[in-house]
């Protein structure tokens, strides 16, 4: 008897495609795209602040009151939080797990306690923003 | 109860003569209550007796039947035939080679499984004529890690282990914490090298496939956010003044 | 044993990924009520200014702009692997680099209103 194992051949680029679950993260991760153009559209926005002028603000406000603009937030909007927020949400209790006792606190609690947070955390924002 | 009959195609390789593995189909009579591994034996006591694949216990504790069903790391076992469509494919665990036929080549894991340290390391010497005592609850901080049966489902799970075979992978990493919670055990700065190292707890991007899949509910994905979490904290604390090193 | 510089950038991800996952959909949320033209009186020129002026406002804008940063370049580094792109040294350097330089960028633009 000799040995010959195979090897079975992975696709370096194309293995997502093998099963949901893979898609599923494959579409989480490239929330990142999300957070880096938003990352730098505030810093655009704070240059545009920077200079001083109101009238420069403005005109930059009036440039990004368009139906292109609204489709592309609108969808990012709803994009990001199915695959960013509510996929951290429900992945948290694994980082952190907390145990009372002899019983670990379900894991449902944990996320609700995100859930609660995310929403203060939104209406300060929206408060400081003068939204509410 | 009624016989219904199943196309089970096996995925075959014979490394004598084989270049590369096939498909066989066999159409096999199921019983009601029979699991994939009840139709396997099927197929090696009846119809091919040339079908290698592992087995021992037949019931979720030795871990040695574990293959792929349907595309699914699963341990065969466990896996029971009414819950599955009348065609079945069964494959070798994903990820290993191929020994032969169902059976995959290990020996990575195994090598990897004595980087762990998978036992308690004292620096004080043990308690004198008597045994450690343990509160329930510091056990039920790592219990959940002591069910794993080493069935392997976990790497055939896991794309960065797929990708990587230098990546530690979720069994191992989840059995070094489990010892790294052991409120007996002083060895975590020791398993520290493989958690800090490139291939260990780093490599994982948290796809999380591991912990769905496993059969006992063991949840290594968990286990190693832990640890990543403790090695990012771990880094402070040794930058700190008086920080060891 | 020195712990890898690998649980430092892995530090700044987490942090950014939570810092992102609470506050990105108030963010972009705005940023649509502006698009409507429903632009929130906090966006106002007078307010928004005074906002990034002072203090707090400083604060919050460069922790949040530089942690999502952080974030969004170390997951980008992930995905470019993923993908198959495997220079890692070279995408980790890139993607790195970007981030430093909005931070920076961050940093300049606070400084300059007040």
């Amino acid at each position: 008897m000799s040995r010959n194992p195979y090897v079975r051949p992975v696709s370096k680029t194309t293995w997502y495609m093998r099963n949901g679950r893979y898609k599923k993260y494959m579409l989480r991760e490239v929330t990142c795209l999300l957070v880096g153009f938003y990352s730098f559209f505030v810093i655009c926005a704070l240059g545009i602040l920077a200079a001083g002028s109101p009238e420069k603000w403005e005109s930059f406000l009036a440039s990004q009151q368009n139906a292109f603009m609204v489709a592309l937030h609108a969808a990012a909007l709803l994009y990001f939080l199915v695959y960013m927020t509510f996929d951290w949400f429900k992945l948290a209790p694994k980082a952190m797990p907390v145990q009372l006792g002899e019983q670990k606190l379900p894991d449902l609690y944990i996320v609700l306690a995100h859930y609660v947070a995310w929403f203060m955390v939104t209406a300060i924002v929206f408060w400081l923003a003068g939204v509410i | 109860m009624s016989i219904r009959q199943l196309e089970i195609e096996v995925l075959r390789y014979d490394p004598e003569q084989d270049s590369e593995p096939h498909f066989k189909t066999y159409e096999v009579p199921c019983e009601h209550d029979w699991a994939i591994l009840d139709a396997l034996n099927y197929i090696k006591d009846e119809l091919d007796t040339t079908l290698a694949f592992r087995w021992s216990c037949h019931m979720m504790v030795c871990g040695s039947c574990g293959m792929m069903v349907n595309g699914e790391p699963c341990l065969t076992c466990k896996t029971f035939v009414r819950d599955l469509p009348d065609k079945v494919r069964i494959e070798p665990l994903e990820n290993f080679p191929i020994e032969r036929d169902l059976v995959v080549v290990l020996d990575d894991v195994m090598e990897k499984l004595q980087m762990a340290k998978p036992y308690i390391i004292r620096k004080d010497p043990p308690p004198e004529d008597k045994e450690f005592t343990q509160s329930r609850s510091a056990l039920y901080k790592f219990k959940q890690y002591t069910m794993c049966v080493n069935c392997m489902c976990c790497y055939a799970a896991c794309p960065q282990y797929a990708l990587d075979s230098s990546f530690i992978g979720p069994a191992v990493l989840a059995l070094a914490h489990r010892y790294n919670l052991d409120s007996r055990d002083q060895g975590k700065s020791e398993r520290l090298d493989i958690l800090a190292d490139h291939d260990g707890v780093w490599n994982c991007s948290f796809v999380g496939a591991c912990s769905e899949v496993c059969p006992k509910s063991v949840d290594p994905a968990a286990a190693l956010q832990q640890m990543k979490i403790d090695g990012a904290k771990e880094f402070w604390l040794q930058k700190l003044p008086g920080g060891k090193s | 044993m020195a712990i890898a510089k690998k649980s430092v950038v892995w530090g700044l991800f987490a942090a950014g990924g939570t810092v992102t996952a609470f506050l990105f959909p108030a963010l972009i949320a705005l940023f649509l009520m502006v698009a409507t033209g429903h632009v929130p009186e906090g966006l106002d020129y007078a307010n928004l200014h005074a906002f990034a002026a002072g203090w707090f406002g400083k604060i919050c804008l460069f922790f949040v702009i530089s942690l999502a940063l952080w974030h969004a370049a170390h997951r980008l580094r992930v995905v470019f692997h993923d993908f198959g792109v495997r220079k890692d040294k070279i995408v980790a350097k890139a993607v790195y680099l970007i981030a430093t330089i909005g931070t920076v960028l961050t940093a300049y633009y606070l400084y300059v209103i007040r």
